[in-house]
């Protein structure tokens, strides 16, 4: 089926696109002109091989005149393999000879525009602009190949990298080494580039080969800590007793200085407040520099969270979740207080989440270099658009002469959405005159996670006469990484009252039609004071939707019913779960034909022997704006006598519509579950005193090779809009497992980590 | 001084002694295939061979390698070497990549003392190297497939 208009709309704004011959070369790219400018001045400039002046491009590909494809990559690559799918959404529409595209990670020149990977958006946000940008730049090379083949434009095709016409062809190498392409698209044509449609796409939703792989297979690939610059010097952390308000009385570092290559310790004055109480040592080579670091002493005066711990900010979670004065109204249909005044019964539970860390497993670490008065950052980054403006206030620059040239990250999982480990090297690199790296040992890099926050959630239903479900209540209290990383991006609540984090709460606006419902986002103020909440692989969902879909599996519990039907029963698109063009189409009937397909392929309903059950649950993703319609059924043992609970395996379903890259996405699926699963079993961590108290993996424990269950993934057929899929597969894999320990030995877990 | 060998030629660290190989590798010999992970031997992104034998570099003072023989990543030239990053690619295994040194650097450990191994044998020799990405269904087939050819039982 054609990608209906109506699917891109609202998905692209007034954005161009420019084809200019540049040297001997084809530059083209879709952006922003900007203002001021015209599209011929701007691409007047690409053949001068200056875009930045005029155009500011968010994509952005080039053709050499060998036919080599150099498509630039805005997104980080962590893992997802996110330049091959966006590649392979251009070179579908352009017509591409695969073989011949290369990527290129861009550094934060403005021209990029906004630079962020997260949410799981990359393919979503920018599948719609990908595909016009390629289609326009086959409509370019069609027309020019044309010309060359002495046909019209109409009588041509392309693909493979070639113009072909009446039984002749040229190849993109020599239209581009032919030249003279001056072409402009406005955003009107752009919008009306005729796409492909799905039956005839090439590189879409066929298998490929991720272009990352070989060098991540060969050890030649480079991440942020494989960087080094002539005469650097090592920088390592001396981290304050508490995130906030500790201050340094004195250092002592004589026992330091009998330490080859220590330099020197240097107190750091943070003027954007993010570094409080902060010292680094400085040494020659990283090794000194641990050593050194061990024979420093620093007296430090702790801020006011010091004796904090981890049942301090659970207890305040669970007194807020329960106070129904506090938090922000996310979502008040129907009414819940008439429905509590008026039942016949009711029923509550409160759900509750531990500390969990982002243990990337490349450490922290950033090189930093002044020159030429600019800040040459060297760091793998989820989110340069956010700490840029940090740095800058941190050293007094403008944010246009600081540069982060990205890398290859050792995993993202959320925790390089803040650059902070930057910081410090920034301050010692402007302080010393040299280059600095920074590299946080494993202790440090635990103790310095921003991280998932723990919180609580309380559950209050209501029933009528006949033991009908009438309503639900459900307050959620946690640490907002939002409201500390990024204010700006907190809404507003529905009566208009407060203003909420949307990432720490999106999972509790689900797409069962409920008659009265509402939800509470509740900011747990002692964690946000204690430490810095982080966003951690699925966010919210990840631990909002542990509430929801185990709360859900209690009420069909209550009602007698088998939890597949009572959740069916509830997804009936009716109202506002019936969805919308392009992203949520379907709505609520999607996710009941993922539970559909993975009741039928988990064998569910079949007698198992006595310590085994299965467990179902299902969520919508990341958010409903962004459905990706996910089901899984995890079976379990529990032993009767240790209570050792045991994943034998788990079936999931997905349908996040078009899948770009088959084999990226199921390797995305088969990742998360196993977070999923490490998750719910294996990780957890507490804050004592302060701070984090499991700091490696002697006391963090995140599952191995031998705890591996048997996946089962299913990819449902679809031709909609493509949605996120890096974090969905984990959300509903701990709540399927706890409802599997239910079903196997009669016991409810209601804490993550589960320890039944 | 220490003398020893890196994939095959002759090295020397003028480190203290209790300096650990793992940085040797990396910031004295410029060698970055092999990766910090944990510091404390349990995640496994610093295996190296110390004369053909899976090692934590993070753990081993570079004076226990005196004399000895150490291979990275970057000279793995066994058969079965090859035939594993070969598989590493056929299979698709790394997701961010950066334990995958250390993963293939164990696994050709195994496969020179087992070249067959069994299973419960690959997830035995493999339990000690952390895939934070949770890639493992992928290195065990792959590794499968190294061994045991393509389309073995994983």
């Amino acid at each position: 089926m054609k990608i209906a208009p109506e699917k891109l709309k609202g998905r692209v704004s007034r954005r161009t696109f420019l084809a200019g011959s540049a040297g001997a070369g084809l530059i083209m790219g879709v952006g922003v002109v900007l203002p001021g400018c015209s599209r011929e001045e701007a691409v007047g400039e690409i053949a001068q091989g200056a875009a930045s002046r005029s155009f500011a491009p968010t994509v952005w590909f080039e053709i050499a005149a060998d036919g080599g494809i150099l498509v630039n990559v805005a997104k980080a690559e962590m893992g997802q393999h996110v330049g091959t799918a966006l590649a392979r959404v251009i070179a579908d529409e352009l017509g591409a000879n695969w073989s011949d595209i290369r990527l290129n990670h861009v550094d934060t020149d403005p021209r990029w525009g906004y630079m962020v990977t997260g949410g799981s958006w990359s393919v979503f946000t920018t599948f719609a602009m990908l595909s016009q940008a390629g289609a326009a730049g086959r409509t370019v090379l069609r027309d020019a190949g044309a010309v060359l083949l002495d046909a019209s434009p109409d009588e041509c095709t392309v693909e493979d990298g070639r113009v072909k016409a009446n039984g002749r062809e040229v190849s993109f190498a020599r239209i581009v080494q032919k030249g003279d392409i001056s072409r402009t698209f406005s955003a009107e044509e752009l919008a009306a580039m005729p796409l492909k449609p799905a039956s005839e796409r090439r590189f879409i939703g066929h298998e490929a080969q991720a272009l990352d792989i070989p060098a991540k297979a060969g050890g030649g690939a480079v991440y942020g800590l494989d960087v080094e610059l002539p005469d650097m010097l090592y920088a390592h952390p001396l981290i304050p007793p508490t995130r906030y308000g500790s201050s340094i009385n004195g250092i002592d570092d004589t026992a330091a200085r009998d330490v080859r290559g220590y330099q020197q310790t240097l107190v750091l004055d943070d003027p954007s407040g993010v570094l409080q109480g902060w010292a680094v040592v400085i040494a020659e080579n990283f090794p000194s520099a641990m050593k050194a670091a061990k024979a420093v002493d620093v007296d430090w005066t702790p801020g006011p969270t010091a004796n904090v711990g981890e049942a301090d900010i659970l207890g305040e979670g669970a007194r807020l979740a329960a106070d129904k004065s506090t938090g922000v109204l996310v979502v008040d249909d129907g009414d819940v207080t008439e429905a509590q005044t008026n039942a016949a019964k009711k029923y509550n539970a409160i759900y509750r989440t531990g500390t969990v860390l982002h243990f990337t497993l490349e450490p922290a670490n950033a090189v930093v270099e002044f020159d030429g008065g600019k800040c040459h950052i060297h760091a793998g980054n989820q989110w340069q658009s956010l700490i840029l403006p940090v740095l800058a206030k941190s050293l007094g620059m403008e944010e246009t002469d600081i540069v982060i040239h990205q890398y290859y990250l050792g995993g993202g999982f959320g925790r390089r959405l803040w650059g902070d480990q930057i910081i410090p090297a920034a301050l010692a690199a402007r302080a010393l005159g040299k280059p600095v790296k920074i590299v946080f040992q494993r202790a440090d890099d635990s103790r310095f996670d921003c991280t998932r926050s723990a919180s609580v959630q309380q559950f209050d239903a209501s029933f009528d006469d006949d033991g009908k479900l009438t309503g639900i209540e459900h307050a959620a209290a946690a640490g907002w990484p939002t409201l500390s990383m990024a204010p700006g991006f907190l809404a507003d609540g529905v009566d208009g009252n407060g203003k909420f984090d949307p990432f720490s709460i999106s999972g509790a606006d689900h797409w069962y039609t409920l008659p009265n419902h509402r939800v509470r986002a509740i900011n747990n103020d002692l964690a946000q004071r204690t430490f810095l909440p982080g966003w951690l692989r699925s966010v919210g969902p990840g631990w909002v939707g542990w509430g929801v879909e185990s709360f859900m599996d209690e009420l069909a519990q209550l009602a007698g019913q088998d939890p597949i039907e009572f959740r069916l029963a509830r997804l009936d698109a009716a109202g506002k779960n019936a969805g919308k063009l392009p992203e949520s189409v379907g709505g609520a009937t999607r996710l009941a034909g993922v539970l559909k397909d993975v009741r039928e392929r988990s064998g569910w309903g079949r007698e198992l022997p006595a310590g085994e059950g299965l467990g179902v649950a299902v969520c919508h993703g990341q958010e409903r704006t962004m459905p990706t319609w996910i089901a899984s059924v995890a079976h379990v043992t529990v032993d009767p006598d240790t209570r050792k609970v045991r994943v034998k395996k788990i079936w999931q379903s997905i349908d996040c519509g078009t899948v770009v890259h088959p084999d990226g996405a199921l390797a995305q699926a088969e990742g998360a579950i196993l977070w999923g699963v490490s998750l719910a079993l294996h990780e957890g961590a507490t804050f004592e005193d302060g701070q984090v108290s499991q700091r490696n993996l002697d006391a963090y424990t995140p599952l191995r090779m031998a705890d591996v269950p048997e996946l089962d993934i299913h990819f449902m057929e679809s031709t909609e809009f493509p949605t996120g899929l890096g974090e969905p597969p984990l959300v509903s894999i701990p709540p399927a497992i706890g409802n599997a320990i239910f079903a196997a030995s009669g016991i409810r877990a209601r804490d993550l980590p589960i320890r039944i | 001084m220490i003398e020893f060998t890196l994939n095959g030629e002759a090295v020397s660290s003028d480190s203290p002694p209790d300096t650990p190989l793992l940085w040797v590798i990396r910031d004295e010999l410029k060698l970055k295939g092999t990766k910090f992970g944990c510091g404390i031997a349990m995640c496994g992104a610093c295996t190296v061979h110390l004369d053909g034998a899976a090692t934590r570099s993070c753990s081993t003072p570079v004076a226990d390698v005196a004399g000895r023989a150490i291979t990275t990543i970057e000279g793995l030239a066994t058969d079965s070497g090859k035939a594993l990053q070969e598989a590493w690619v056929e299979e698709q295994v790394p997701q961010c990549g950066y334990c995958q040194s250390g993963q293939i650097m164990q696994a050709d450990s195994l496969l020179q003392d087992n070249p067959h191994p069994s299973d419960e044998q690959i997830t035995a020799a493999m339990n000690g190297n952390l895939c934070r990405c949770m890639a493992y269904t992928r290195i065990h087939k792959a590794i499968n497939t190294a061994a045991n050819g393509k389309g073995a039982k994983s």
